[in-house]
């Protein structure tokens, strides 16, 4: 038992340590904001990696997900008068019940074909949400209201830190255990060989749907997180831009790393705010710290260091 | 029938320009297998250059001449400094890089340029050619003729020249290539260098009709790839049709269904072909070895 606390959940106890003990630093709710969209995002990527650093399918229009969960929360209280929790929930069922249906057919494909079709799922999402003014408010987006539970209203930055911090640990367990599991097992075996998986009898396009709609589910809530914590929501939230952001923090902090998806979420978070400084040269920056990262560090920033330690510690 | 007529001119039109970006990614990926999405940035960088040396004052023709080479320059050194150091790394990876660089050539662009939108005059006068009941755009035809030339010459140097066939062999077999003393190196830089010619001569040619800004590049660069796996990637003649076929869609989606939705129609059938055709419309349906 103690072993297993040790092996597996450690990640886990140390970052909710973190989460705990940071805010202590934090000089300005500034930080707490930053804190909150390192959170959002670490959730959507965790899923994400899921699907592929785990099973080795590429989504490049996951941010598609992340669109139906924000537009859940927006569309469900402002035309239907429905909580938003309930839509948080409605939003995920409905992301799974998407990834259902097109999962099969999609998934079947390989490679780059896999590429360009959840590319093409990703902008018809967007464009829909775009096109669909009289729901969504069209390119300018609509105001998203703020959460309710119980007659208490979730707003502000130090709220929404624990709220999202919570969240995110539970999901990141979960992650965990999933991995794991038997399933977890086999999705490493279609990794490696989809044919010698099928071989040993496991349901390869059962179990890849099955990881598809879960990774979904995840950037669902991640989505509808996002646009509560923000109170207002933009097609952007569905964009290419945005699905190219998730898969960029998946490789940066490292394919098939859990905690490798925390990273890469502070890498990608962090970086921009802090790049705000040099107006201008933001983006030439980013590009090129993106760039020099995924040459030095190809395994991702946490397999790479992790090696690199181990290397030393022999 | 002007009506069709209509959307078949501009389908063409638009469809060749995705046609050349799709051919730009199938070279790179046919020499090296890495799928370059900074190739919407070769045709950003064709038509901003062009725009912003003419307005320096140099005639326009000296102008895009000099476009060209910097932007073939620019996929040389993408080559040199991003993607040779990065040998050996995996695709998911090598993307992030081309994706890295293309965030990189954005900012660039910005910087050295602005970012409003700008215009070329077309080579041929602005007015349109009435042709039974179409207004049929002469820029239209630059297009099409360019197109035609660029893909008939790309086909003669691959098909007639030794170092064409110095590519076919990478593509083919890099290792084998090696073996019978291929530089394969220097064929992943030429794969790179000519794309980002293809690719500025693209962005020059549309720039009169479609209007050109530093992230321009983008959705061409999206609309391309798809187009090259519509087509099927690493075949040439599949990334001109998969190219065509994607303007065609396009234009008859905006005339006969709805503008705003012309994107997503293309999309739309590009999701069913894969799904129904998984390798892609010209391609091979590749054997797993376990």
């Amino acid at each position: 038992m103690v072993s297993l606390v040790q092996t597996r959940l450690m990640p886990a106890i140390v970052i909710a340590a973190l989460i705990v003990v940071l805010p202590a630093f934090f000089p300005s709710a500034y930080y707490y904001r930053i804190g909150v969209l390192v959170f959002i995002f670490a959730l959507a990527v965790v899923g994400l990696n899921l699907l592929m650093g785990f099973a080795g399918q590429v989504s490049l229009g996951h941010a598609g997900f992340l669109g139906i969960g924000a537009y859940s929360v927006a569309i469900g209280p402002v035309h239907f008068g429905v909580p938003s929790w309930l839509c948080l929930f409605g939003g995920a069922a409905l992301s799974g019940v998407v990834a259902f249906i097109v999962g099969r057919p999609i998934l079947k494909l390989k490679g780059h074909y896999l590429a360009v079709a959840t590319l093409g799922l990703g902008l018809l999402l967007a464009i829909v949400l775009t096109n669909e003014a009289r729901w969504t408010g069209g390119p300018d987006g609509m105001s998203v209201p703020r959460l309710v539970l119980f007659g208490w209203s979730a707003r502000g930055a130090t709220t929404w830190y624990w709220i999202a911090g919570a969240t995110f640990i539970v999901a990141f367990v979960l992650a965990l255990n999933l991995m794991d599991s038997p399933t977890g097992r086999a999705l490493r075996a279609i990794h490696d060989s989809e044919i010698a998986a099928r071989v040993l009898g496991i349901d390869v396009a059962r179990k890849k749907v099955a990881i598809f709609v879960i990774s979904a589910m995840y950037a669902s809530v991640a989505g509808s997180f996002l646009a509560l914590f923000n109170g207002y929501v933009t097609p952007d939230a569905a964009g290419f831009l945005r699905s190219i952001e998730l898969v960029a923090m998946v490789v940066l902090g490292g394919m098939g790393s859990i905690v490798g998806s925390l990273v890469g979420a502070v890498v990608l978070v962090v970086l921009p705010q802090a790049l705000t400084v040099f107006h201008d040269y933001e983006q030439v920056l980013l590009g090129l710290i993106v760039m020099v990262f995924m040459i030095f560090l190809r395994r991702g920033i946490v397999p790479s260091l992790a090696a690199a330690f181990a290397g030393r510690r022999k | 029938m002007a009506e069709l007529l209509q959307f078949i001119s501009s389908g063409l039109t638009v469809g060749a320009i995705y046609a050349l970006v799709a051919l730009g990614f199938t070279l790179i990926y046919k020499a090296s297998d890495i799928i370059n999405f900074a190739q919407g940035e070769f045709v950003m960088l064709g038509g901003m250059t062009t725009v912003f040396v003419a307005m320096a004052g140099v005639p326009l023709p000296l102008a895009a001449l000099i476009a060209v080479v910097a932007t073939t320059a620019t996929g040389l050194a993408l080559h040199r400094f991003a993607i040779e150091p990065a040998r050996g790394a995996s695709p998911v990876v090598l993307i992030m890089i081309t994706i890295g660089a293309s965030i990189f050539l954005r900012g660039v662009a910005q910087i050295v340029f602005d970012r409003r939108f700008h215009s070329l005059p077309p080579l041929l006068g602005a007015d349109p050619i009435q042709l039974g009941g179409a207004a049929i755009l002469p820029q239209s035809l630059v297009v099409l003729a360019s197109a035609t030339a660029i893909v008939t010459l790309l086909w003669l140097f691959v098909d007639r020249t030794l170092l064409g066939k110095a590519v076919i062999a990478t593509a083919a077999n890099r290792l084998a290539a090696r073996l019978i003393g291929v530089d394969t190196r220097r064929v992943v830089a030429l794969s790179f260098g000519i794309s980002a010619a293809i690719g500025a001569v693209a962005g020059i040619l549309i720039t009169p009709i479609a209007l050109t800004s530093y992230d321009a590049g983008t959705l061409l660069a999206l609309k391309g790839f798809a187009a090259a796996m519509l087509g099927g990637i690493g075949s040439a003649a599949g990334a001109v049709v998969g190219g065509v076929l994607i303007g065609l869609m396009e234009a008859f989606a905006a005339g006969y269904v709805s503008s705003n939705y012309k994107d997503a129609v293309a999309f739309l059938i590009i999701l069913v072909v894969l799904i129904s055709i998984p390798q892609g419309l010209f391609g091979r349906a590749k054997v797993e070895r376990v």
